[in-house]
Formats: C-alpha cells, structure tokens, sequence
C-alpha cells in the first residue's frame, strides 16, 4: 500500500471524527439558552442538578443531536448504497421518491391512529416507513428496467416523489385540524420533534444497518466493475442486490419516520467524502459516508435553528441551499468528462 | 489434475429456453487458445457467458478441470475462470492498479482486503502485461489499448486456469491487436492457462489460435486447428460474403472482382502486379492476369481480384496452349501492362506476349489508363 494513500485515509477519518464531536458538543451548547461548555459538562455528569437545564439538555437537544447525528449517517450511507446499487451518481433516497413514499405511508398511519385517538409507536412509524419506501422503491426499480440512461431514472424518481407528495398532501388537507401542526413540521423535514422514546429504535435500525452495509462493502466493491465482472468474482448478483435495496430502503426509512423528508443529503455527502478520500472504496466510503453525514445533518439542523431564531427553518431547507449545487456540480462534471473523455 | 480444463459436450447456449448456439462439443488443454469465430449475432459472447456460468446451459455438458460445472461453486469458480468482456468498464476514482487488485477478489475475506501477497500477485500480473508503469494511473484516463492490458492483468491476477476473452482486440489499432495476441499466446504458455477468446479478426484467429470453433447458423459448425477452418471457400460461407473472399494463404480479405470480359491484360509475376492489380480493382476495370506461376506469390491475389488468369503449372516451363491462350485473351483487350523488367528462362512466354502487344501498339503504363491518382 502506498504511503501517501494511507495518510489520506487516516487523516480523512481523524478529520470527520473531529469534525463530528465538535459539531455535536456545539449543537448540545447553541439554543434560545446558549450553555457555556463548562455547564454543559457539569450537567452531563450530573454535577449540577438543575431540573430546567436536566430537562432541556435531556429531553430536547441531547435526543435531536443524537437524531441529527445518527439520521444524518443513515441518509448518506443510503445515498451511497442507492448510487451503488444504479451506478448513478445522483442516485439518492430523496430525488428517486423513496422518501417520499415513505412520509406518504407515515402520514397515513399518523392520520389512522390520531382519529382513533391513539398515537403511533415508533416501531409502527418505521414499519409504515419501511414499507412506503419499499413501495416505492418497487416502483423505481420498475421503470429503471424500462429507461436506458441515468438522466430519465432521476427525472422518473422525482415524478414518484411528486406522486407521492401530492397524496401526502391530499391527505393532510383533508386531516383533523389538530393533526396538522405536528404534520405539517414533519413532512417537510425537521430534527426537532424527536424525543427520548424515538433514540432507543433509531439507535439499533441505524447500527444494525450500518453494520450491514459494512459487510457488504466487499460484494460492492465487486458490483462496481459491473454485474458480469461481480458475478465472475462469485458474487451472488440476487442477494446482493437485495441486500442493497433493502438497508437503504430501512435507513431512508427509519430517517423519514422521525425526520420526514430531508433533501440532498444522499448525494452530496457521499461525492465530497469520495472527493476527500481519493477513492470509491466502499469498506471506506460507508464509513466515511456515515460519519460525513453525521456532521453535515448536524451542521445544517444547527443553522436551521440558529439562522433565524427563534423561528426554525426545516432542515430539508438548510440541506438543499448546500446539497443540490453539489449535485449540479456532479452533473457538469460528468458531461465534461464524456465530451472530453475516450479518446482512444 | 485433469489435462483439459475445460471440456463441452453437445452444450447448447441461449436466453431461457431460446437456443442460440447449439452442439458445441470441445476441449480445451493447458496452455491451448481457441478461438470462438462467426458471423455479427452468431452466438459467441452467448456461448463464453454461458461457459462463465453467466447465463444457464439450456442442454448438454461443461466440465471445468475435470469437475462438472453444475457441481462448482460461485467462488470455487472465481478462482478456476477469468473473464475479460466486451463491456466498457467505467470507474470511479480508481487507478489501474485499483482496478487489476479486483481480481484477487476470490481470494480475499469478509472485507476484501488484500495481503501484502495478494499485493505481490497483482503487481506480478501488470509486471507479465506490461502496464506496471500504470499502477497509479486513472484508469478512465488511459487509453483502450492501455486498458486492455490492465484488464488482462487483472484476469491474470485472479490466478485462472481458464481464461474467457470476449473480442479483446476490437476498438484496437493493428499494433495493439497484435499486441494483445501475443500476450494472451504468451500468457497462455507460460502460466499454463486454457484460453477461449473469441474474435472477429479472422487474420489473428488463424495465426494465434490453436483451434478455431466456427459458430453458425445456431449451431458449431466446424472445429479444428486453423489449418482446417482456414480453407478453400469455408470462410465466405462461414460468414455468407458475396462482395470478396477471404484468402487463407495471407489471412486476408479482397473484395468482389469485376468478372466483366477483360479490358487490360496485366503482364505480372513475383508480386509486381500486385499494386496494379489494386489499383484497376478500385477503377472498377476488368482485367486478365498472365501469365502466373500458380506458385506465384501474386497468384492468390490474381485469382481474387482478376476477371482471367492465365495460369501455368508451378515449377514447369509455360506450355505451348498455355501461351496462346494468353495471346487470345490479349488481344481481345484494349491495353497491355507489363511489369517485370526482364524474365527468366521460366517465363520466356511473358516475354513473347510483351513483344507482341509492344509490336500491337497496345503497350501502356499504368497513369495512361488511369489519370493519376488524385490523393497521392
């Protein structure tokens, strides 16, 4: 292995962890009470009991940090295994609908319990949300078979999520006035009604996942050459494939059902950590792609309540203003390189 | 270990239950290169994916260093068999080097990471292709030649018994085919590889290719040495050529003569007529061809391109009726070349002909009959 390389990766990865920590510690500090670092600590530690700074560092900021850290992995480990998966490199849970899909399900569920007065459990909403973007993701699947280049399965995921959010939204019109406040802040993007109750489900979804597409980053790497390549290095094409759809069909999923929809994300964060890294490795860009992902939910959820306080912007906002130029960029990128590329 | 490593008895390949290729019976020894040729269409990628485990077999039997395919596990296959196909790869930030370390695939564990000898085997494959100095080179920089030799590399590197090449010299220049080919000859010698490579350069099938399996018409339909395949008029049947044929001699293609009544009579002999006989092809004139030892190296061409050839035995003096024949068919012609300078006491007959056309007035050169070529 070449030295230089090496270097890159480790100091890749020192980077994002740093990166990471800061963020998050920053996040738990800034709010309408900003704590000092050294009051953060003491209550962490229990060293200061104070019931009103207990009470928003556990129940409010700690859990939407957390959320915002986890999720914002989740969507990019997500992202990478969609672009992965279509060979497309604006491939992601948000512009192909399976988003989408899943906020339409979860919306559904939310309506269904809260007029019987009941409301949903967070396994219910993941549930709901997993088989929305498994719904959906059917029915990219569907038409990819069916379109030739990686233009028209975006513009075909899109015209899905356009599906979707229009029934999403036919639904919520017609909803109990007091459903809507909560539905509203959800379904466009938000890290800010997640509690205590959500961290335990999102914890063991996102680590489960992880840790699966971890061990799929050999067959990956493989399905990069092409599925005639993979399939002669004795990849199974079938379970891999499954594989594929399924973790980031589960991580969009698990992200929708607490977050809703959140733009960009699954794009972006995997091309700049590629950009970073030097490489497409998958056994380094997932990882990498976690933590990158990490840091960039964390950032922008943290300007998304800071920009404008004590108004709060929807996450999905902050997202796309850095997420969709990224994907632009990635767009003139490749056509620069086909006009200029293959030159025998 | 088994001597063939790859044996197929009455193997019939195609897409689910529609045969493409059927009947394909071979085997293929250590070191040995055959080549799949046949017309656009015919089946041979069909045939290697089928080979690759890619695509079922529809009937009949594979049986890969002795052992039954079907008995052969993904990864125990990786390791058996490489591929190299038609497809174009496109990567994403990773150099040659990067791309040939995939083929130590099979070998790797649960996070393919490869040890410092799997380092040394891929590096030991570039080193064997001649692309080490690419190692760190983007591989979507390079070019297709340059590309070739990094994915044979990578094929070398997965260790194969047999190796699968999909028309490896297209999108090639002529240096870089031959390059190729000899590389896989090379490589197939020296690393004791069973290869199957299928092509459409029938001038590199017949020169690198230890046996030659000819696909047509949805089934094999001749196999043997080069030698066997690459005789009389096969070949034009083979691939159904009505404007030229293919000459075994040279491994070389001409197009369709004009077989009109000859307007020039060529005088030739030890390849002199050879670029008139181009020339006269391209203006579209029929011309006779005389007389020519049938032993002549012009005399395939001859035959190929001219309306007439006046032929005389090998190594025997032009006969008396042979030579009047000639006569007859000059002067029903408008205009006599004459090439040789001089002639020996073999072709003292071609001397009698230049006389009688320069005494006929019919002697010319070759920009009298046609203006000169404007491109040169």
């Amino acid at each position: 292995m070449n030295r230089a390389k090496e270097m890159r990766r480790i100091g890749g990865f020192a980077l994002l962890i740093v990166l990471a920590l800061c963020l998050f510690v920053l996040n738990l500090m800034l709010g309408s009470g900003s704590l000092r670092g050294i009051v953060l600590f003491d209550v962490l530690s229990g060293r200061n009991p104070d019931p009103m700074l207990h009470r928003i560092l556990f129940d409010i900021r700690l859990p939407r940090a957390v959320a915002a850290f986890l999720l914002g992995g989740a969507l990019s480990v997500s992202g990478f295994l969609l672009q992965s998966f279509f060979r497309n490199p604006i491939a992601g849970p948000f512009v192909l609908g399976i988003s989408s899909g899943a906020k339409l399900t979860v919306a559904l569920l939310m309506i269904a319990v809260s007029q019987n007065q009941y409301s949903a459990s967070a396994s219910g909403m993941v549930a709901a949300a997993f088989a929305g973007s498994l719904i959906a993701m059917g029915a990219v699947l569907l038409l990819s078979g069916k379109v030739q280049n990686m233009a028209q399965l975006i513009i075909a995921g899109v015209m899905i999520g356009y599906i979707c959010n229009a029934v999403t939204e036919l639904v919520i019109t017609f909803a109990d006035e007091s459903n809507i406040v909560n539905l509203h802040n959800w379904s466009r993007g938000s890290f800010s009604s997640i509690g205590r109750t959500a961290l335990f489900p999102i914890v063991c979804i996102v680590t489960v996942s992880l840790i699966g597409s971890v061990l799929l980053a050999k067959p990956i790497s493989a399905y990069q050459l092409g599925e005639s390549y993979a399939q002669n290095a004795g990849v199974n094409l079938k379970l891999l494939r499954a594989g594929m759809i399924l973790l980031s069909s589960l991580l969009s999923a698990c992200v929708t059902a607490f977050a809703g929809p959140i733009s960009f994300v699954g794009i972006a964060v995997p091309h700049l950590v590629k950009a970073l890294f030097g490489t497409a490795r998958p056994l380094i860009i997932i990882p990498a792609s976690f933590l990158g992902g990490a840091v960039f939910c964390t950032a922008c959820d943290m300007l998304a309540r800071m920009l404008f306080a004590p108004t709060e912007l929807s996450v999905s906002t902050v997202t796309a203003v850095f997420g969709a130029p990224i994907v632009i960029q990635i767009m003139l990128h490749r056509n620069a390189e086909k006009r200029g590329g293959h030159n025998g | 270990m088994a001597e063939h490593v790859l044996k197929t008895e009455s193997l019939a390949a195609g897409y689910g239950k529609q045969i493409v290729a059927d009947g394909l019976t071979f085997r293929i020894r250590r070191g040995e290169i055959l080549a799949l040729i046949g017309p656009n269409g015919a089946g041979k990628s069909t045939v290697l994916k089928t080979i690759a485990a890619q695509l079922p077999a529809i009937s009949g039997k594979i049986a890969i260093c002795g052992m039954p395919a079907a008995e052969i596990s993904r990864s125990q296959l990786a390791q058996k068999m490489s591929v190299l196909l038609t497809e174009r790869l496109r990567t994403e930030r990773m150099s040659c080097l990067d791309v040939a370390a995939t083929g130590r695939y099979p070998y790797t564990g649960i996070f393919g990471v490869l040890s410092e000898q799997d380092w040394n085997t891929v590096r030991h494959a570039m080193q064997l292709t001649g692309c080490e100095q690419l190692a760190d080179a983007d591989f979507s920089q390079i070019s297709d030649g340059q590309r070739q030799c990094v994915m044979l590399a990578r094929a070398i590197a997965q260790e194969p018994e047999i190796l699968l090449l999909d028309e490896p010299t297209s999108f090639l220049d002529i240096s870089h085919k031959m390059q190729i080919m000899s590389m896989i000859r090379k490589l197939a010698r020296e690393q004791q590889i069973g290869v199957i490579v299928s092509l459409h350069e029938l001038e590199l099938a017949q020169k690198y290719a230890d046996q030659v399996l000819c696909i047509h018409n949805g089934k094999a339909e001749r196999c043997g040495p080069p030698e066997t395949i690459f005789d009389g008029d096969y070949i034009a049947s083979l691939y159904g050529m009505q404007d030229g044929r293919f000459l075994p001699a040279f491994g070389t293609v001409e197009p369709q003569a004009n077989r009109d009544a000859p307007q020039v009579f060529v005088i030739g002999g030890g390849g002199s007529g050879i670029p008139v006989y181009r020339r006269l092809q391209r203006a579209d004139i029929p011309f006779a061809a005389g007389i020519l030892h049938e032993n002549d190296v012009e005399y395939p061409i001859a035959k190929a391109l001219a309306s007439v050839v006046i032929a005389a035995r090998a190594f025997e003096p032009i006969a008396q009726d042979t030579l009047s024949d000639a006569i007859t068919i000059m002067q029903a012609c408008r205009d006599v070349l004459c090439l040789p300078e001089s002639f020996g006491t073999m072709n003292q007959a071609n001397a009698e002909l230049r006389k009688l056309a320069e005494s006929g007035g019919k002697l010319r050169t070759i920009e009298q009959i046609l203006p000169p070529d404007p491109f040169s």
